[in-house]
């Protein structure tokens, strides 16, 4: 959900590895980010959207990732796809952080790209500049 | 009681104008600069700039002490976050959150909202018992005449799924002229043409019999039968 860079990103590494990628995004031009070779489902609809999820067949799906812009809107549809859709495996982006950890405490796997990239800016700060950065830092 | 109001709209004015009015403390969390302005304005000084689902807005808001927690948002996300957050990290025994979408009162439910409100839902329940079921729509008045053609949806429960025309009992001066499949193709009826559900029925009638004719093609079939 959220066809954006780090959505479009994902659903195209995943389509190259072979996955059943469907991807939803309430903005159709927002569907133009991803390689001309996408294989996968590109859905017009909104996320938080109940009958649009039912409609795209989240109740089938493995596995489901929020990346939409808002913090809110992911955190929904999450609690959504786990628990009225039973998906075993969500995936959540919170940039604020408090939230990330509170929705994190409450059970969600949840990912703060603020956190993260604070994180991994210290670290390569602190590397001697001739050490080559390594892939997880 | 302190009663938190997230969201500074029409709504939570008025929502929170009527709680002051009835000596409840209240604070009203909105992000817009102008609302806040005009809510301090009116309401004095019971407003605070900033977003009801962060944190640190609500700390600073005193959300611990609250009693009652009440998320009035144009946007069912926000307000089911502001509910949650206020909930679980500040332990607000109640909460009270505006839905748009219907359907979204079970997934609050279950999310742990006490509460939901749905203007959409409160319309729909008073519309439906003012206005008949799958209304007669009326197309075109005859000037003069009396007469009008209406278009009348035939409910998949009716009695008359299966009917042919000449089987109605059509009121006097009543004429179907055209009925239209879900499919939306149209079909000149003759006198053996059955009525399937989902049907839309195009009649000319006089405008005293509109009731009737509509009571004809939707009245929901027997149980028993």
């Amino acid at each position: 959900m959220g066809c954006g860079r780090v959505g479009a990103e994902l659903a195209a590494l995943l389509d190259y590895e072979g996955q059943e990628v469907t991807i939803l995004d309430i903005d159709p031009d927002a569907f133009g980010q991803l390689p001309p070779d996408f294989k996968g489902n590109c859905v017009v609809g909104n996320g938080i959207d109940q009958d649009v999820l039912q409609r795209v067949g989240l109740a089938e799906a493995d596995a489901f990732v929020a990346v939409t812009p808002g913090d809110n809107r992911n955190v929904m549809a999450s609690q959504i796809a786990k628990h009225i859709f039973g998906v075993p495996r969500v995936v959540c982006r919170i940039f604020d952080p408090i939230r990330e950890e509170l929705y994190h405490s409450l059970g969600l796997e949840t990912i703060s790209p603020t956190r993260e990239v604070a994180r991994l800016l210290k670290e390569a700060l602190e590397r001697k500049p001739a050490e080559t950065p390594r892939g997880e830092g | 009681m302190y009663i938190m109001i997230v969201g500074g709209g029409e709504a939570g004015y008025y929502l929170a104008k009527q709680l002051v009015e009835d000596g409840h403390e209240v604070l009203v969390i909105e992000k817009d600069a102008a609302k806040c302005q005009k809510i301090a304005d009116e309401l004095g000084d019971i407003v605070l700039r900033g977003d009801g689902c962060e944190g640190v807005t609500l700390e600073a808001a005193g959300t611990g002490r609250a009693d009652l927690f009440i998320a009035l948002t144009g946007d069912d996300e926000d307000n089911l976050v502001a509910c949650q957050v206020a909930k679980n990290k500040f332990n607000v025994r109640r909460t009270v959150a505006r839905i748009n979408n219907p359907k979204n009162e079970a997934i609050f439910k279950k999310l742990g909202i006490d509460t939901t409100v749905s203007s959409t839902a409160l319309i729909l329940a008073n519309i439906e018992q003012e206005l008949p079921f799958h209304p007669l729509i009326p197309l075109l008045t005859i000037k003069g005449s009396g007469l009008e053609i209406v278009e009348v949806k035939v409910p998949p429960h009716s009695a008359m799924v299966g009917k042919r025309i000449d089987e109605l009992l059509l009121p006097q001066q009543c004429l179907i002229t055209l009925v239209i499949d879900e499919e939306g193709t149209p079909r000149v009826p003759s006198s053996d043409t059955s009525i399937r559900a989902g049907d839309e029925v195009v009649a000319v009638c006089r405008r005293e019999t509109e009731d009737a004719l509509r009571a004809v093609l939707t009245t929901p079939a027997r149980e028993t039968e």
